[in-house]
């Protein structure tokens, strides 16, 4: 398998798919999960996997490798989609799910499942420990970097704003923040349960480098991962991504409460197909 | 009380035979006047050590002068991470450096790391069961700060927390042994740290250190003391002061609080004739207290018991001296429970 996959960036919508496919079949295994957020992702993760990190899916503790740290460990339905389209996770293990025994847990946990970097389900965790990592890596003189994703409703946690303070003052610039702006946490709309905006006039005040993109447009996406690897100052990076819930499956994108999605035996595969006609589109 | 606000003085001022205890040092030094102390041991332990171990880190959470880090800050300077007031990013960041396959020692109070960043330590630390060494001063009642600096409840929690092995040294020398040791563990450990001049007195005892090991410091055949942190050094004063009445007190200290030496607890509780009284700097609720009875009662082994610790309660700020006898914990309170339970 390719230790660099920059060459392999032919397609990364199919890809994306993949990862969408992926998730919707592991949400069939349990009837429900956060299918919502595994298809608004999909476009980060599949660039993330497949254009901008170095890894070896035959080695997923490989040194060289950079590390992907997924502080929404509630998210994991969407990164064990993309690790079994990385080829770090069997594909046959796709319909273990969430299942007793399995090595693919509801909420994300470092012990159980290769590539997962870090446990989390406890929320604003992950860029503390990104920041560690960082500072690690320049410690050891490694070029890897650390990408971190996490939600808008994290940024109610103030162990992220601490973080966010943190990385600006050691000049982080191997670390890679990724915010999921989908504007839905457990109690309602991000926006309403607390107010966040302007993000990026923050951020910027804060000290990182900060684009914010259409998560769900994959050449923006893409463009905002390579800008980021190239920025010149010697800052941490923030990507904002804007991002819809349920994203490529319109009638659970039209869905109210969808942060945690509970769908029909019959609606599976209305789905699948509704995901497949959009893909051929 | 009258309405200053400095309670660490006091107020029955001209009245008092008592010299006024006004010095910050009556808020947060453990060492009695005059007794022998050595400077910062936990710092120097560490900075000597970090000579042959690159891969020890140092971080704290704005407290490195005030956890004797500043030693190992000034040995290493490259090896030293500031990260500001916010123990949450301290405990996250030092999971990422073990991560990254370093040893970070992280300090901060100990009411901040119990209390404030338990979480942290417990999903990003003790979950994967990472390499963090944490370093915590002010355990237990040991300023008179108030209950914001008061760390009555820190051996409860850690003891629940899974993989954490959890410290409590009675003086410097035991302080600098547990650095090494601490380093030979493998997975995260909890040290309940005494900072500044720190007594000494385990090395009159031939006493080594041994992670997990509990150490007879004196035999007695009327009273067994088993105690941890600096409640020992009281026990070995108590054990002193009795001998005039000829009551003969053996001292068990427990260092290592988890895993705890099972085996010479049960060994020397078992032998008959002795009361056994748990003493330690810690409430009276999930200490090392209630751990050993939690042992004997399992095991059948059913001495006299007592118990000497902080109530269930939040303790008043003051000078240290009145605080420990206000609560029990003085040479003078722990000798006089003792011939009341005799």
């Amino acid at each position: 398998m390719q230790t660099n996959p920059l060459g392999h960036n032919v397609d990364l919508a199919e890809r994306a798919y993949r990862i969408r496919r992926n998730a919707l079949l592991m949400g069939e295994v349990q009837g429900q999960g956060y299918i919502g957020q595994a298809l608004d992702i999909a476009d980060v993760l599949a660039t993330a996997y497949f254009h901008a990190m170095r890894y070896r899916p035959e080695d997923p503790e490989w040194e060289g490798r950079d590390r992907f740290l997924l502080s929404n460990g509630h998210y994991a339905i969407a990164l064990y989609a993309a690790l079994i389209e990385a080829g770090i996770v069997p594909e046959e293990e796709l319909e273990t799910y969430g299942s007793d025994g399995s090595r693919l847990p509801m909420s994300g946990m470092a012990a159980y499942t290769p590539g997962m970097e870090m446990s989390g389900g406890s929320l604003g965790l992950g860029l503390s420990i990104g920041v560690g990592m960082c500072l690690g890596l320049k410690r050891k003189g490694s070029p890897s970097r650390v990408y971190t994703l996490f939600s808008d409703g994290e940024l109610d946690e103030g162990s992220v704003w601490e973080a966010i303070m943190s990385a600006a003052h050691w000049k982080l610039d191997n670390l890679i923040g990724i915010i999921d702006v989908n504007n839905q946490q457990a109690d309602g709309p991000s926006t309403q349960v607390m107010a966040f905006e302007p993000l990026v006039d923050k951020l910027q005040a804060f000290g990182w480098f900060v684009q914010r993109v259409d998560g769900n447009d994959i050449e923006a996406v893409r463009a905002a991962f390579d800008a980021a690897r190239d920025h010149a100052e010697p800052k941490p990076r923030m990507i904002v991504c804007d991002t819809r819930m349920g994203r490529g499956v319109p009638f659970l994108e039209a869905r109210e409460k969808n942060h945690f999605i509970r769908v029909d035996e019959h609606e599976w595969q209305m789905a699948l197909e509704a995901l497949e006609a959009g893909r051929t589109a | 009380m009258t309405s200053t606000t400095n309670t660490n003085v006091d107020t029955n001022e001209g009245a008092s035979p008592k010299p006024r205890l006004k010095t910050s040092a009556m808020i947060a030094s453990i060492a009695a006047e005059g007794q022998r102390t050595k400077p910062a041991p936990f710092g120097h332990a560490l900075a000597e050590l970090a000579e042959s171990r690159p891969e020890i880190v140092g971080m704290t959470a704005d407290l490195g002068k005030y956890t004797d880090l500043h030693v190992f800050a000034k040995a290493h300077p490259d090896r030293y991470y500031q990260m500001g007031m916010a123990e949450q990013l301290l405990m996250g960041a030092a999971a990422g450096m073990a991560h990254e396959g370093f040893v970070p020692f992280a300090t901060t109070y100990a009411v901040f790391a119990s209390r404030r960043a338990y979480d942290f330590i417990h999903q990003t630390i003790a979950e994967e069961n990472l390499n963090v060494k944490l370093a915590c001063a002010l355990p237990g009642l040991t300023s008179g700060y108030g209950p914001s600096h008061q760390a009555a409840e820190d051996l409860a929690l850690f003891r629940a927390m899974p993989n954490m092995t959890v410290l409590d040294p009675c003086d410097a020398l035991d302080t600098e042994q547990m650095v090494p040791a601490m380093v030979a563990h493998q997975g995260p450990v909890y040290m309940r740290l005494l900072r500044g001049h720190v007594p000494l007195v385990l090395d009159e005892y031939g006493y080594r250190f041994e992670l997990g090991k509990a150490k007879m410091l004196r035999d007695g055949t009327d009273v067994l003391v088993i105690s941890s942190g600096i409640m020992t050094m009281r026990a070995l004063e108590v054990a002193k002061s009795l001998e005039a009445d000829k009551v003969d007190v053996a001292v068990l200290h427990v260092p290592t609080i988890k895993p705890l030496d099972a085996e010479t607890i049960l060994r020397e509780s078992a032998r008959t004739g002795r009361m056994v009284v748990v003493a330690e700097n810690h409430t009276v609720i999930g200490g090392l207290g209630e751990a050993v009875a939690g042992l004997l009662l399992r095991s059948g082994v059913a001495p006299k018991f007592r118990h000497i610790g902080l109530p269930d309660e939040f303790l008043l700020a003051g000078a240290l001296p009145t605080l420990h006898d206000r609560y029990g914990i003085s040479a003078e309170a722990v000798s006089a429970s003792i011939k009341g339970w005799l």
